[in-house]
């Protein structure tokens, strides 16, 4: 075959991708959301550190994120990451109150349980769900009550660490004293948040997951190996779990059956606010990040403007994730209009 | 005559081997599913630089023979040569036939419409863990650069349109050095613009020694660029045919079995009753959020159809008539009486059914049998507090498969795995048995072989000569119209430009009337 000389073609610029353009305006929204609240209730948000104890509250909520948008790219769901997330802060604080093991050997075992439950319940949810073709949402809906009703059997009560060595760890931050502190809980969901990112950009697994959601049968002929990606896809996302989990227990430093309660429902919600489609195929774990700072802005505002009842927070939440949802698809829509010529234009019907 | 006809008993002589210039070969392929015999002792040779189209009517073993080849079934006799590979080459999966060098290019495009072109083309076929985005889609720059092909690689895919997007698996698979090249009806739904640019690609290929097999049911479109015709019939194999030694006409006749003379039956058959004198359906000002007012009538008993080019707003219009698209304006008279028909469930109830465009999506439903498929309308003008019985569904279903000719294995398969003309065929039955005044038939016989189509077109006719029904009929093919219809409504960009009656009734006068100002 002769291949004609390459002609120079450089990238020309191309209309954004629609993951791109939901990811711009979930920033943008995140921008004029964080300006008015300096503009209107001030103080506060005018601290630089503000910012940094978003993070620092909400640190295993982006880890959380992160898991659910590669859930959601692949065209699945997982929701028993609240219960995921619950069972290993609660598994951590009991393994370290009770097993007796001092010391940086006790917190790194405590590392390996949070990895291993996590694993565990991937394998288990990944197989169900890809290698034996059970719906995500039932699959997942088992892990949850099964991983709530584990941690309750571990402990019903609250169970505080007392462990040095953990709450030594807990205490490390990166900071400059009275400019911002950013803990290590909130310094590591970064780290995964960039991990994730390089994984569905630049690896092959995390464009597999892609092609799967964009068309499963496509991907299928295309030679993709459909049944591990989606299974690695659920292992990733329980993994991320447990690990947002341990984040949660360092923020905390308690286990308690009430932790993450709902927040597979925040997950979900910021991912969506971060321009992932839960048809699959579209998505990006920075659009996410930012959903899950708009999420928490809002909840700080609430506070700030000293509402008591905590229903207007969710009523708030709410209300801005239907404005959200209806911004994107009117985006999306006109966007489709503007750049295909009108049907009756073309000879071809079918488009 | 240098280009004889090579019979199916003078290529089984010839030594099961590779000769100069063969491609592919395959040597006594049989078939068979549960009760069928889908393929008996077919031969197929596919010779470097060639388009070879496979030719043959719906369940002829077309797609049988084709799977065969890409190792989607498993042959039950025979054996396949490729080039390249010594002795017999074992294909048991898609993945061995690719790595033969067989590629297929689906109708249904088999590509990730959210990942960019050059993704499309790299992804699934290396090792490599990372990613190159840049060396990957400077690498797909080239390729469709040296192909033709106006797409940009970092484009998302479905940013391109459905012509690109198969040039784009094309290329792919031609990337993926591929001897054999397979498309599976890929101009059905491309215009007549991309059909040409679809042309270019495939003469280009084959002058870079690919072969091609080109599986379509448009004949012109076979005549335009193939070197060869393979006919099969009934899963057997009637011959391999140089393109000149084969007139269009008997190609048909040899696809359908029939004499020539058969054809010409349908003149005969095909009497066209004169319309009677009432307005079955009367509409003034009629508009839809997709098409522009019109006005239209059609008298009982008559046949009458739409015609102009793809998009000239056709389909659009009596989508209008039936509901189907939001109504926007205009007055609806059915026998004479004022009515509003703002959803099907109106059109249905005033008695007017449609048989639409894109059978898959708005007619069937796949999963259900054949016999659900067929009650399904009658039961929604009961209502579902009044359901109808089983057995007054079987004898339904019973009478219509039969009247129809419906090729079924039984009332409970499900619609879906029937082939493209007894799908059609179903869809009619769930009207007929509603027994309308005016029936709707938009495209009815698109994408079905030749067989049904004549048997279809006779049925119109019939419905209107013997029940008195009105019916318009569109079609894409200007000669099934004429054939039919006793009115032509010429449609131009959503507008109606003219209206064919008796000696105007020619291809010429159609052409020029969607051509426009009497040129």
């Amino acid at each position: 075959m002769t291949v004609k000389a390459p002609e120079i073609n450089a990238r020309r610029h191309q209309p954004m991708s629609n993951t791109k353009l939901l990811m711009l305006i979930a920033i943008g929204i995140f921008v004029v959301m964080y300006a008015a609240a300096m503009l209107l209730i001030g103080k506060r948000f005018l601290n630089l550190q503000e910012i940094f104890n978003l993070l620092n509250n909400n640190a295993y909520l982006i880890i959380l994120g992160c898991a659910l948008t590669i859930v959601m790219i692949g065209g699945g769901i997982d929701i028993s990451v609240g219960g995921v997330v619950c069972l290993t802060a609660m598994s951590v604080a009991k393994f370290l109150q009770t097993s007796g093991i001092e010391g940086v050997p006790g917190v790194l075992l405590s590392m390996l349980l949070a990895l291993g439950i996590g694993l565990l319940f991937g394998l288990e949810q990944g197989f169900l769900v890809s290698y034996l073709g059970i719906q995500p949402f039932i699959v997942t809906l088992a892990g949850m009550f099964l991983s709530r009703g584990i941690t309750t059997m571990i402990s019903s009560e609250n169970v505080p660490i007392k462990h040095e060595a953990f709450l030594e760890m807990k205490k490390v931050a990166i900071q400059i004293p009275g400019v911002f502190k950013l803990e290590i809980g909130a310094a590591f969901a970064l780290i995964i948040l960039l991990l994730m990112y390089l994984l569905l950009r630049h690896h092959k697994l995390g464009r597999s997951i892609y092609a799967l959601g964009g068309n499963q049968q496509s991907a299928l002929m295309l030679g993709i190996n459909v049944k591990r990606s989606r299974f690695l896809s659920y292992v990733i996302s329980s993994v991320l779990a447990a690990l947002a989990g341990y984040v949660f227990i360092m923020h905390a430093s308690s286990g308690k059956t009430s932790i993450g309660l709902r927040s597979e429902m925040d997950a979900i919600a910021s991912a969506i606010i971060g321009g992932t489609l839960l048809t699959g195929g579209v998505g990006n774990v920075f659009g996410t990040f930012f959903g899950v700072m708009i999420l928490s802005t809002i909840q700080e505002i609430m506070a700030a403007s000293k509402v008591q009842e905590s229903y207007w927070q969710e009523i708030a939440s709410g209300a801005m994730l239907a404005l959200f949802i209806l911004m994107q698809s009117v985006v999306l829509s006109r966007r489709g209009k503007k750049f295909v010529l009108p049907s009756w234009m073309k000879m071809s019907k079918r488009q | 005559m240098e280009n004889r006809v090579v019979s199916a008993k003078e290529l089984k002589a010839a030594k099961a081997k590779l000769q100069q210039g063969v491609v592919l070969s395959m040597r006594g392929i049989s078939k068979s599913f549960p009760g069928t015999k889908a393929l008996n002792d077919v031969d197929f040779t596919l010779r470097k630089g060639e388009i070879h189209a496979l030719m043959g009517e719906n369940g002829a073993g077309k797609s049988t023979l084709i799977k065969v080849l890409t190792g989607v079934y498993p042959k039950d006799e025979g054996q396949i040569f490729v080039d390249g590979v010594e002795g017999e080459a074992h294909i048991h999966s898609p993945q061995d036939a690719q790595n033969l060098g067989i590629s297929t290019v689906y109708q249904e495009i088999n590509l990730c419409p959210n990942l960019t072109v050059a993704e499309n083309m790299f992804i699934g076929r290396t090792k490599n863990i990372r990613v190159h985005w840049r060396e990957n889609e400077k690498k797909a720059t080239e390729i469709l650069n040296s192909l033709g092909i106006p797409a940009q690689a970092n484009q998302e895919l479905s940013r391109c349109s459905l012509a690109v997007q198969q040039m784009v698996a094309i290329a792919r698979a031609v990337d993926m050095q591929c001897k054999v090249l397979i498309l599976d009806e890929p101009t059905s739904s491309l215009d007549e613009k991309e059909v040409q640019m679809l042309f270019g690609l495939m003469r280009d290929l084959k002058n870079r020694g690919v072969g091609i097999i080109f599986v379509t049911h448009f004949l012109e479109q076979v005549y335009e660029v193939s070197d060869r015709i393979t006919v099969l019939r009934n899963g057997e194999l009637v011959g391999e045919f140089p393109i000149s030694d084969l007139p269009q006409v008997e190609l048909v006749a040899r696809m359908m079995g029939k004499d020539l003379n058969d054809l010409a039956d349908l003149e005969e058959i095909g009497q066209k009753k004169t319309a009677g004198e009432k307005v079955i359906y009367n509409a003034e000002k009629l508009s839809s959020a997709e098409s522009k007012p019109f006005d239209f009538q059609i008298h009982e008993g008559e046949v009458n159809g739409f015609t102009g080019l793809l998009g000239s707003g056709r389909s659009e219009s009596v989508r209008a008539i039936f509901g189907a698209d939001r109504v926007t304006g205009g007055k609806v008279e059915v026998n004479g009486k004022k009515v509003n028909i703002a959803k099907p469930h109106d059109a249905m109830k005033a008695g007017i059914g449609y048989l639409p465009e894109d059978r898959k999506r708005d007619g069937i439903i796949a999963d259900l049998s054949v016999r659900e498929n067929i009650i399904l309308a009658l039961q929604v003008m009961k209502g579902f507090f009044h359901p109808m019985s089983r057995k007054e569904a079987e004898s339904f279903a019973d009478e219509y498969i039969k009247a129809l000719k419906i090729k079924t294995a039984s009332q409970d398969t499900p619609v879906g795995s029937l082939s493209g003309g007894n799908q059609q065929k179903v869809i009619l039955a769930r009207w007929l048995l509603n027994h309308p005044n005016y029936l709707i038939l938009d495209e009815p016989t698109r994408g079905i072989d030749v067989g049904t189509k004549l048997e279809i077109q006779k049925l119109v006719l019939k419905l209107a000569a013997e029940e008195n029904m009105s019916i318009t009929f569109i079609s894409s093919e200007i000669e099934e119209m004429l054939r039919t219809c006793s009115r032509l409504i010429v449609m131009r960009d959503r507008n109606i430009v003219g209206e064919l009656t008796g000696d105007d009734l020619n291809q010429s006068s159609v052409m020029k009337t969607i051509a426009g100002g009497g040129q």
